[in-house]
C-alpha cells in the first residue's frame, strides 16, 4: 500500500464514482469486443493464401464447396457443443448420437435382407425417428446431469460408450445401406448450386448467433455458465434452461448425423467415432471456454472452419493420408497456443 | 429509545425490524432472542466480533433463512414468505463481500439480467438495454461504463453496480456487508460520499464493519451483538469508543488459568528476522524479529495484512521487497519447500483448504511434509509412517481409533491437532501459526495453546497470526497490524480494550 490514510483524513472527492478501470469510450470498447470475435479471421485468410499458393485449385468453387460439405456435419456438432459449453456443461456423447440416431432410423426402415435392417416402418419415418432418438438421448443426459446432479463429463462419457455399443449392436457391427429416399435427401440435395447441407449449416449457425446473442434463453446460458447462483438469484429457471440446452444439442447432433448418412448413403457402425475431439478443439480454438459462460457462436464457427481448411490444404499439398492424423493433432495444439497468446488469458 | 428522540430520521415505521429472533444450528446458538430496528433514512451500524451472529441476522433479514422464532417486519408489515424472492428484493438487498455478478457479462446485462428489453421481433434489444442501464446508473450517479465486462470493474465499482441493481428492484434498504474490507482509503472515501448521497435520496443502510473508525464517520446509529445476543443500540454520538469496544468484547472471557510464561532467555540470537517486507497494496515495510523460545503475536483484523505477512514468511507468497532470514539462512522467496527445509513449521489459515487432504488418513496427512523420513528413494514405508503417526497421535492426544482413519472423520479440534502435528513433524526452529484455534472447541483450544507453549519452551520461535484474543494471550509480545503496517507492539499483559482498539485502528485514552 503506497499511501495509507484513515478515511477520516481522506476527504470524499465528489459524490459520483470516478471510473478508473474503464476509461475507454463505449464505441471503442464495442469495436474491441467485435475484434475479439474476429480473432481467427486473419488466420483463415492466411490459410486461404497459403492454400492458393500450394495449389491453385484451393480457391475454386468446387474445392470450397467440398470443404463446406465435409465440414457441415461436424459443424453441427460444434454448434451443439457450444450451446452446452456456454452453459458450463459438456456433452461428450454427441459423437455417438451423431451415429446412433440415423442408425436407429436406418435399422427401422431399411428392408429385411440386405444388412441388419428390420423394415418395421416405411421410409418416410426415417427423419422423425432420427430426431426423436436425438431428443431421447438428450432427455437421458439431462435427467442424469440436471435432475440427479451427476457430473456431466462422466455421464456423457458413459453415454458415449453405451450409445456406440447400441449402434454396434443393432447393426451387427456392419454398415446400413439402401437407405430410404427421405434420409438421402438432405445429404445429397443441391439448392441454388450449393449442397443443402451447407445451407442448413450456415442457417443454423446464423440462428445460433441470434439465439446466444439476442434471446433471453441464450443470455441465460451465459449467466448459468458464468455464475449459476447469480443466475438463480436473477430469477432464471436454471434447470429448465439446462434441460433445453442438452436436449437441443442432442437433436442437433442427430441432424448432423442425418446429413452425413445422406451424403454417404449409408450409416457405418463407426459413424462419428472420434469426432468429439475435433469438436472440442474447434470450440476452444474459437474462444469458447471449457469453464462456461464465455465464447460466441461465430467464434466457434471460425474454429471449425479453420480446422477444415487446414485439413484441405494438407490434402492438396499431397501429405500422405497416414500422416494427416498426427498433423491434425499438432495443428490443434498449435492453434491452441496461438489463441492462448492472442487471447492473453489462460484457457481451462 | 422513543421515537421522538429520532429527530434526525424521517418519521414513519422502521424500514426493517426484527424482533425476538432465535436461530440454532445443531447445538450452536447463532442468535438468541436478538432484535434490531432500522429507521428510515438512517445509516445503522451492526458490529460485533466474529461469531456474534451478524451474518446469521443478515441472512434472516434478506430472506435467505427463516428464524426459529421471532418476526421480521418491513415498513411495519410482515415479511413475505421465503419463496417469494421478488417480494424480498423489493424490500431489501445485501451487497456481500463475495461478488454476485457474472464476470463475463457486461455491466448493462448484469444490471438487467433476466429483465431484458425486447424489440418487435421478440429479440433482445441491446440498444435499449444499454440505454436503460445507463439511465439507471445515472439516476444513482454511478459513473461506470455499461459496456465494460463485469470482471474488469474494480471492487469499488462492482459494489456500486450491485447497489444500483438492488435499488432498481425498488429496495430502499441496503445491507452492506463489510464493504470496505477490500478497498483502499481513497475508494472508501468515495464509497462514503456515495452512501451520504443515497442517504439524501432516502436510502437506508445497514452497515456491517470491523472498522470502528468508519462507524463513527458514516453511521447514525449502532447496534452491538455479542455471543448471539443483542447488547446495545445507541446513537453513535452518544456512545464513546471505549464503551463501544467494551460492549463488543464484554467481560474478558479468558481461558481458565493464566499462563505462567517464563520469558525466553535474553539472547541476541534470532531464529527469524524479517526486515522491510513489503508487498504493494497488501502490507508495507513489516519488520519483526523472533528469538528462540519467544512467542510473538501478529494481531489485526481481516484485511490488516497479518495473514499475508505470515504466508509470505512460510513461502506461500512472494514479497515485493524485504528479506526473511530463518536461523541465519535465507530460504528462496515464495518457495514453501525451501521454507520448510530451512526449519519453518506452518499451520495454515484454513485447515479445510490448505491444511488437510480430507479423504486421506491421519497418518498420510501428518507425514505429508516428511516423506524423506519414511523410506529411501521416494518409496514410503507404511509401517514407518504409521509409527511416526502413532507417536504424533500420542503426543497431541488426537482422539482416533488409529492412524488409518480419514481426517474427515475427526472433529474440528482433532483435525486441527493433525495440522499442528504436521507443523511439528520436522522439529521446526520457527513455528508459524495462522488462526490456529479457529473453529475448535474450548478443550482442544486450550490443549493446542499449551502445546505451543511447550514447543516454545524447547527453544522454537513462534509466530501467532490471529485476531482471537485467547490465541494472543500466550504471546510474549503482540505486534498489531492495521491497514498493512505494524502500528503497535504490546508487551505481555495488555488489556483487551487496548488490543482491540489498536486492531480497529483507534487509540483510546488509557
Amino acid at each position: 500500500m503506497p499511501e495509507i490514510m484513515t478515511p477520516a483524513h481522506a476527504a470524499p472527492d465528489g459524490s459520483s464514482v470516478t471510473s478508473t478501470a474503464a476509461p475507454r469510450r463505449p464505441a471503442a470498447r464495442l469495436a474491441l469486443a467485435r475484434l475479439r470475435d474476429l480473432a481467427l479471421v486473419p488466420a483463415i485468410v492466411l490459410i486461404a493464401i497459403v492454400g492458393q499458393i500450394i495449389s491453385p485449385v484451393f480457391l475454386q468453387a468446387d474445392n470450397l464447396i467440398n470443404i463446406g460439405q465435409t465440414m457441415a456435419e461436424v459443424a453441427l456438432l460444434v454448434l451443439a457443443q457450444t450451446i452446452v459449453l456456454v452453459a458450463g456443461k459438456m456433452d461428450l456423447s454427441l459423437e455417438s448420437t451423431f451415429g446412433l440416431a440415423p442408425g436407429v432410423a436406418a435399422w427401422m426402415t431399411v428392408a429385411v435382407g440386405a444388412g441388419h435392417g428390420t423394415g418395421l416402418l416405411p421410409g418416410g419415418w426415417a427423419i422423425p425417428i432420427t430426431l426423436a432418438v436425438g431428443a431421447l438421448i438428450g432427455v437421458a443426459n439431462a435427467a442424469l446431469i440436471v435432475r440427479f446432479g451427476l457430473h456431466g463429463f462422466i455421464v456423457t462419457l458413459g453415454m458415449l460408450i453405451v450409445l456406440r455399443g447400441l449402434l454396434t449392436g443393432i447393426s451387427g457391427g456392419q454398415t446400413f445401406f439402401n437407405l430410404p429416399e427421405s434420409m438421402m435427401y438432405l445429404g445429397t440435395a443441391v439448392w441454388l448450386g450449393v449442397p443443402a447441407s451447407i445451407w442448413i449449416c450456415v442457417a443454423l449457425f446464423a440462428a445460433g448467433i441470434v439465439l446466444l446473442g439476442y434471446t433471453a434463453f441464450g443470455r441465460s446460458l451465459y449467466a448459468i455458465g458464468g455464475n449459476i447462483d447469480a443466475a438463480k438469484a436473477a430469477g432464471i429457471r436454471t434447470d429448465r434452461v439446462l434441460w433445453t440446452a442438452l436436449i437441443g444439442a442432442s437433436v442437433l447432433a442427430a441432424l448432423g448425423g442425418l446429413l452425413l448418412s445422406g451424403r454417404l448413403a449409408s450409416v457405418a457402425a463407426s459413424q462419428g467415432n472420434g469426432a468429439i475431439f475435433t469438436v472440442f478443439a474447434a470450440a476452444v480454438i474459437g474462444g469458447v471456454s471449457l469453464n462456461g459462460g464465455k465464447g460466441t457462436m461465430f467464434g466457434a464457427f471460425t474454429g471449425i472452419l479453420l480446422l477444415f481448411m487446414i485439413q484441405n490444404v494438407l490434402t492438396l499439398a499431397g501429405v500422405p493420408a497416414q500422416w494427416i492424423g498426427a498433423l491434425n493433432g499438432a495443428i490443434i495444439l498449435i492453434a491452441l497456443v496461438v489463441s492462448r497468446i492472442t487471447g492473453g488469458k489462460a484457457q481451462e | 429509545m422513543s421515537g421522538d428522540e429520532n429527530g434526525w430520521a424521517q418519521a414513519g415505521p422502521p424500514v426493517a425490524e426484527a424482533t425476538n429472533i432465535s436461530k440454532r444450528y445443531g447445538s450452536t446458538v447463532a442468535l438468541d432472542r436478538a432484535h434490531i430496528q432500522v429507521r428510515p433514512g438512517e445509516t445503522h451500524a451492526l458490529v460485533g466480533r466474529n461469531g456474534a451472529g451478524k451474518s446469521t441476522l443478515v441472512s434472516i433479514l434478506t430472506g435467505l433463512q427463516a428464524p426459529d422464532t421471532g418476526q421480521v417486519l418491513f415498513n411495519g408489515q410482515a415479511a413475505p414468505r421465503l419463496s417469494e424472492r421478488d417480494a424480498w428484493r423489493r424490500h431489501v438487498a445485501c451487497v456481500y463481500q463475495k461478488s454476485t455478478i457474472i464476470p463475463e457479462l457486461t455491466v448493462a446485462e448484469n444490471l438487467l439480467l433476466n429483465r431484458y428489453h425486447r424489440n418487435r421481433g421478440g429479440l433482445i434489444s441491446w440498444r435499449s438495454l444499454r440505454r436503460e442501464a445507463r439511465s439507471l446508473l445515472a439516476d444513482w450517479s454511478v459513473d461506470v461504463d455499461v459496456d465494460a465486462k463485469a470482471h474488469e470493474l474494480s471492487v469499488e465499482q462492482r459494489q456500486f453496480v450491485e447497489i444500483a441493481r438492488a435499488l432498481s428492484f425498488g429496495a430502499r434498504f441496503i445491507i452492506l456487508d463489510e464493504p470496505t474490507a477490500q478497498l483502499d482509503a481513497g475508494a472508501i472515501a468515495r464509497l462514503f460520499g456515495h452512501i451520504r448521497d443515497l442517504q439524501g435520496q432516502g436510502v437506508t443502510f445497514l452497515f456491517i464493519s470491523h472498522h470502528l473508525q468508519e462507524i463513527y464517520e458514516i453511521c447514525d446509529m449502532v447496534t452491538v451483538f455479542r455471543d448471539a445476543r443483542h447488547i446495545v443500540t445507541a446513537r453513535v454520538a452518544d456512545l464513546p469508543r471505549g464503551e463501544l469496544i467494551a460492549a463488543m468484547t464484554g467481560e474478558a472471557t479468558a481461558l481458565a488459568a493464566a499462563r505462567s510464561r517464563t520469558a525466553p532467555a535474553a539472547t541476541t540470537d534470532l531464529v527469524l528476522d524479517v526486515s522491510g517486507l513489503s508487498t504493494s497494496g497488501v502490507f508495507d515495510d513489516v519488520s519483526l524479529r523472533v528469538r528462540p523460545g519467544e512467542i510473538v503475536g501478529l494481531a489485526g483484523s481481516g484485511g490488516s495484512g497479518k495473514t499475508e505477512v505470515a504466508e509470505t514468511i512460510v513461502g506461500l507468497r512472494t514479497a515485493g521487497a524485504g528479506t526473511i532470514t530463518v536461523a541465519g539462512a535465507r530460504p528462496r522467496a515464495g518457495d514453501v519447500n525451501a521454507a520448510l527445509a530451512s526449519g519453518i513449521g506452518f499451520v495454515p489459515q484454513d485447515r479445510h483448504q490448505q491444511g488437510l487432504v480430507a479423504n486421506m488418513s491421519i497418518a498420510d496427512n501428518a507425514t505429508l511434509t516428511i516423506p524423506e523420513r519414511l523410506g529411501p528413494a521416494g518409496f514410503l514405508s507404511g509401517r514407518r509412517r504409521d509409527a511416526v503417526a502413532r507417536s504424533m497421535i500420542d503426543e497431541l492426544a488426537i482422539k482416533t481409533p488409529g492412524p488409518d482413519l480419514p481426517v474427515s472423520g475427526l472433529s474440528g479440534g482433532n483435525q486441527q491437532k493433525v495440522v499442528m502435528a504436521r507443523a511439528l513433524a520436522n522439529d521446526p526452529k520457527v513455528l508459524v501459526l495462522i488462526t490456529p484455534t479457529a473453529g475448535v472447541d474450548v478443550r482442544s483450544k486450550e490443549f493446542l495453546l499449551d502445546k505451543v507453549d511447550q514447543v516454545a519452551a524447547r527453544g522454537t520461535g513462534v509466530i501467532v497470526a490471529s485476531d482471537e484474543l485467547d490465541d494472543l494471550r500466550i504471546c510474549d509480545r503482540v505486534l498489531v497490524m492495521f491497514q498493512g503496517r505494524i502500528v503497535a507492539d504490546l508487551p505481555s499483559g495488555w488489556r483487551d480494550h487496548d488490543l482491540v482498539a489498536a486492531m480497529e485502528g483507534l487509540s483510546i485514552d488509557a
